[in-house]
């Protein structure tokens, strides 16, 4: 008995380290661990055998089956294996192959410098307000210190609407600027205020490389009891910072706009030279980016703000001077017309 | 306003490199542009002395020139007519840089014999040495100059092109800016009072002078002087004239033209023999008059214009030009020379009117003070006597109806740190002011001061102003930097501006492109999609810069249509383009309406050209299902409705319904209307949305739904029904049922499978319960009771 049961082991495991797949294993457990399997006949058997042999075979045949169990779990597991491996040989990809486009679209760069800009904005506490583009001459003019007839109004091109009032006037305009949403603001509010204003303009003017009719600016502006003009500088240096990068130097220097009193002009050092002087700054080390000022005590008593008692600041800047410059884009034209060659870049 | 240092440095002391100064005067406000070097290319000219002429030995028309340099004397051959000995003159040695009389190109002077005769340098005109265009001889230096000096250190010099802002008239001056230099550098200026004498008879005896309209000219000042020889002004006064971007005429001329550029007062001179009655009458022009003014036009005036009169006619437009009657030709005459204070407001309309901007209007535009009148006024005459001779009637004329008390400004005392946000002491704002001319006192008692402004400071006026003047004489750098401080102010909502970003944000998600067209369209744009007229009137730019771009939009498709039509030139995939903008609609004597829409466009393959995916072509529904997703999202429940439009295909148009009404349109672009953007992709397929429409939904407060606690069970239908039967009906049929959860449509055939005039439906339908698990028998009810009702109503059968 104890020969056979050898026997049977010798032939079990030589099978069973031959076998690769997991039909052949399921046929080997059949074999010889089944219920028709000879190890499972003597099993059986084994209450016939007199008591002395049964103990002897009883243990050595447990002892297999056991013995088959364990084999059995550790071929499964190595075919396992093999299967895998296989599959991971067989299923190899060509990862250099391009991926399954999406499709995202993009948002205009003008857009885009916008929301960077309000975004900056309004972490200061400033709100986000729209004005119309279609103005009256009172707004974009009359009630920001230029009058019918001042020279300062050649400062700002314009395209007069074909409308006439009744005394034969002209007085709807294209806004030229967004700040005759100062006014607009101010009319309908008390103090204290922290606006913003993005949008179009627009200006008589032939284009080119570096001019256009129509451009978007951003207009701010903040009244309250003890603004100075340190606090624009502190606003505006700030903002220079987070949109040009903190190692950015920001500075004033003296310029004109009716509207405000005392006026500036705000420049960067040219993040190209570093203020060493270079093309793009036309070697001075510096690029202009915005107006400013305090503004003017006849704009706030316009508006019945009491200039004795409130004082603000207000500044405007071009939207694509940004994009222009970090990305040095040399054709202020290519915005508008909408060629998706350029606009996919942004 | 072009300056020459030279010139400056008549008024005040210039120590600094002429690089730093232009900094400190754009950092205070005057911005140099440019900074041109005169005479940076003179390296090698000299001022030479012609010692003697002598024939050339080989040719009769050239001669020989002998020029002392003072350590040396060098032989040159020339040609030029007007040399003579005894003259001084510039002398180029070999190597210096000199611009071809001939070809004006730069080049190097070179060693070289002239008819066997070796030339060592050459003696040079105007235009070799780049000083202007008269390459006519040579140029002849005064006797006076310095033999063997560099040129450069003779007649070199700098010129800063200043750009002026509109408010400072003091400014457009040599002196306005010398004193700019002054206060930046802590120096002061050295202006010295003009004075002559004067020997010929008192003035009144020669002109009488009325200002008749005083509102427009507030003072007239005029003196006379006799006997005076016209010719050309000297070298040093051309030099600086041509410097400051005027061509020298004679001297007369020249002397009003140094004057304004020096003292910023425009002056005329008039034939004092042309003024008939003696009588100088400022006054508004009447309808039929005319005048010939200077250049040769004749002006047709009107009372909006200021002249200068005499009895009988007009022979000035004021402040203007001057008429030709009058102007200044013979060879010795006796000159009348105004220095008057016109009115800005009307210089700046007639100048414009005529279109004849000029150095002098724009001076007088910007407002100028009266006080400088008959100072500019004493200048010119002296210069007058001293370059073209004669005499200078006894005193001056000086008609000043618009003299104004000056009154100080009241500078409190905290405003200044109010204003800038910087302490500065009284004592330091006193000399800052002081700097600049303004003279303090204190008010009364009190720390405040009285400042009394310098009177060319016309646009000093009140105490912000002072403010201004210490910040940029002290520069900005000294203001400190801070943050708002104050309470952040209570915000007003913006839904549209909002909406307008979700928008965007969604439709770049949904895979579309962003543009942002032109407001201004043309006629011809509009036309092309409102064959028809339907679209209200759009609104005309009276000044348009080209017909391309004349008429504000009154819909944004024109923009997206041409946006498309371009970029199919070159683009390989599928273009989906949208914009958020405004359409301008006309309302009588009001401004126009400015309709937020958002619009796009779609067309081409429907995906990136790409080894993974198929050649489909973007259709309606890709449009549809981008607005489907953009409304859900935006949780703005819409309905599509067949729909027409003049521009978009029937039968493949829905107009977008949102609460019950028309919010929008949707459908493919009729070939005709693409065929006029010059598009060649189809379909192409448009979309418009009125944003103002879902504002009042898009920003509703809604509430979550729980997830089912229970499992759902889903059916799978096939559905035969009429062709004509809308899909979305069905769909609303078996969503009223309360079971019904979810209805997705999967499948639409018709063909061969099911009879003629019919389609097939194929629906899935998620049945739900919040209570309770659903049993078959429950769901098998419902789904019978969706069937009946289809059968009800649209005679439905079950697809077997
Ligand atoms: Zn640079």
């Amino acid at each position: 008995m104890l020969s056979k049961l050898e026997e049977l082991r010798a032939k079990a495991i030589s099978e069973l380290d031959s076998i690769s797949d997991p039909k052949s294993l399921e046929a080997w457990r059949i074999s010889y661990l089944g219920r028709k399997s000879p190890l499972t006949q003597i099993l059986r058997g084994l209450a016939a055998l007199p008591l002395e042999e049964r103990r002897a075979a009883g243990a050595a045949a447990n002892e297999l089956k056991a013995f088959l169990e364990t084999s059995l779990a550790q071929q499964e597991e190595i075919v396992k294996e093999a299967e895998i491996a296989r599959a991971i040989e067989k299923g190899r990809l060509d990862v250099t192959l391009p991926g399954r486009p999406t499709t995202l679209g993009r948002l205009h760069p003008a857009t885009q410098t916008m929301r960077q800009m309000c975004g900056i904005f309004t972490a200061m506490g400033f709100e986000v307000v729209e004005g119309p583009e279609v103005e009256w001459d009172y707004y974009n003019f009359e009630a920001l210190n230029i009058p019918q007839d001042h020279p300062a109004r050649d400062m700002w091109a314009t395209m007069w609407m074909d409308y006439q009032n009744e005394k034969g006037e002209r007085p709807m305009l294209l806004r030229t600027h967004t700040s005759p949403m100062q006014i607009r603001v101010m009319e309908s509010r008390r103090p204290p205020v922290r606006v913003i204003v993005p949008g179009k303009v627009y200006r008589y003017e032939a284009t080119d490389a570096t001019h256009e009719s129509m451009f978007y600016q951003v207009e701010g502006f903040a009244v309250d009891k003890n603004i100075t003009m340190a606090d624009l500088k502190g606003t505006l240096f700030e903002f220079a910072r987070r949109l040009f990068g903190k190692e950015r130097k920001a500075r004033f220097r003296c310029d004109y706009f009716p509207f405000v009193e005392p006026g500036v002009e705000m420049a960067i050092d040219c993040f190209v030279c570093n203020g060493a002087g270079c093309p793009l700054c036309s070697y001075s080390g510096w690029i202009e980016i915005l107006g400013a000022g305090m503004i003017h005590p006849d704009v706030l008593r316009r508006v019945n703000y009491d200039p004795d008692i409130y004082t603000g600041f207000a500044f405007g800047m071009g939207v694509e001077r940004m994009p222009i410059l970090k990305y040095g884009i040399d054709d202020i034209r290519l915005f508008y017309s909408n060629d998706l060659r350029f606009l996919k870049q942004f | 306003m072009k300056v020459s240092l030279n010139w400056l440095k008549d008024y005040v002391n210039i120590a600094l490199p002429a690089k730093e100064l232009a900094h400190k005067l754009t950092m205070s406000g005057n911005e140099v542009g440019r900074i041109d070097v005169v005479g940076g290319t003179w390296e090698h000219v000299f001022i030479g002395q012609v010692a003697a002429l002598d024939k050339h030995p080989n040719a009769d028309r050239l001669k020989l020139a002998t020029i002392d340099l003072g350590t040396e004397r060098m032989t040159v051959v020339t040609g030029a007519p007007n040399l003579e000995v005894g003259q001084k003159v510039p002398f180029a040695k070999i190597g210096a840089r000199l611009i071809d009389g001939h070809t004006g190109q730069v080049a190097e002077l070179k060693p070289a014999k002239i008819r066997g005769v070796k030339s060592e340098g050459m003696a040079c005109s105007e235009k070799e040495l780049g000083i202007s265009d008269n390459h006519e001889g040579i140029m002849i230096l005064p006797s006076d100059a310095p033999m063997g000096v560099p040129l450069s250190q003779y007649l070199g010099d700098t010129i800063y092109d200043i750009k002026v802002t509109p408010n400072r008239a003091d400014c457009l001056s040599v002196i306005g800016i010398a004193r700019e230099v002054a206060a930046l550098t802590g120096q002061r200026t050295h202006i010295t009072e003009p004075g002559y004498s004067e020997e010929g008879n008192p003035i009144d005896e020669a002109i009488s002078i009325e200002i008749a309209d005083p509102d427009l000219c507030s003072r007239y000042c005029a003196s006379l002087v006799t006997g005076v020889k016209i010719g050309p002004s000297p070298q040093w006064m051309q030099q600086r004239l041509i410097a400051g971007g005027m061509r020298p005429i004679s001297n007369v001329v020249d002397i009003t033209n140094y004057v304004m550029l020096e003292y910023g007062q425009p002056l005329h001179a008039f034939d004092y023999t042309q003024i008939k009655g003696r009588k100088i009458i400022v006054r508004r022009a009447r309808n039929d008059e005319s005048l010939y003014t200077l250049d040769g036009m004749k002006r047709d005036l009107n009372p909006n214009m200021l002249v200068i009169a005499d009895e009988k006619d007009p022979i000035a437009l004021a402040g203007v030009m001057g008429g030709a009657d009058s102007e200044v030709i013979d060879p010795t005459t006796s000159i009348l020379l105004e220095s008057a204070n016109f009115n800005n407001i009307s210089i700046r309309r007639t100048s414009i009117k005529l279109n004849l901007r000029s150095e002098a209007s724009s001076r007088f535009e910007r407002g100028i003070s009266p006080e400088l009148a008959p100072k500019a006024l004493r200048r010119a005459t002296q210069l007058l006597l001293e370059l073209a001779g004669g005499k200078a009637a006894k005193g001056i004329a000086d008609v000043y109806p618009g003299k104004r008390e000056q009154k100080p400004v009241l500078l409190p005392k905290e405003r200044v740190s109010r204003v800038l946000g910087l302490e500065l002491s009284t004592d330091r704002i006193q000399k800052v002011l002081a700097s600049l001319e303004f003279s303090c006192k204190p008010a009364g008692t009190s720390r405040d001061l009285l400042v009394t402004v310098p009177y060319w400071r016309t646009d000093v006026r009140m105490a912000d102003d002072l403010a201004e003047e210490i910040a940029r004489i002290i520069g900005y750098d000294e203001i400190p930097t801070t943050l708002l401080s104050c309470q952040i102010p209570e915000q007003v909502p913006a839904p549209m501006l909002t909406l307008k970003e979700n928008v965007r944000d969604l439709l770049v998600g949904c895979g579309m492109q962003e543009v942002i067209t032109y407001s201004l369209v043309s006629q011809a744009a509009l036309d092309k999609i409102d064959s028809q007229g339907k679209l209200r009137p759009a609104l005309r730019v009276a000044n348009p810069m080209s017909t391309e771009q004349e008429y504000l939009r009154t819909s944004l498709r024109p923009g997206l249509l041409a946006a498309f039509a371009s970029n199919e030139k070159h683009e390989k995939d599928g273009i989906k383009l949208f914009e958020v903008g405004r359409i301008y609609l006309h309302r009588t004597n009001d401004l126009p309406e400015e309709r937020e829409m958002l619009a796009g466009i779609l067309g081409g393959p429907r995906l990136e050209r790409s080894w993974l995916c198929g050649e489909d072509t973007l259709d309606f529904y890709d449009a549809k299902g981008i607005l489907e997703t953009l409304f859900h999202r935006l949780k703005v429940k819409t309905d599509f409705k067949p729909a027409e439009d003049q521009s978009l295909l029937a039968g493949k148009t829905a107009e977008v319904i949102v609460g019950g009404e028309r919010a929008g349109i949707v459908g493919e672009v009729h070939p005709k209307t693409a065929a006029l953007f010059d598009i060649s992709a189809q379909p192409i397929i448009l979309f418009e949305i009125e944003l103002a429409k879902l504002l009042p939904f898009a920003g509703a407060v809604y509430r979550y739904r729980p997830i089912p606690r229970f499992p759902g069970n889903s059916r799978d239908i096939a559905l035969i029904l009429d062709a004509s039967v809308a899909a979305s009906r069905v769909q609303e049929v078996i969503e009223s049922s309360p079971l019904v959860d979810e209805v997705t449509l999967f499948d639409v055939y018709s063909g061969e499978q099911v009879p003629p005039g019919k389609k097939s439906l194929a629906l899935s339908i998620r049945f739900q319960s919040a209570e309770r698990t659903l049993t078959d028998e429950e769901v098998n009810k419902a789904q019978q009771q969706i069937m009946d009702l289809l059968q009800r109503d649209f005679g439905a059968t079950l697809r077997s």
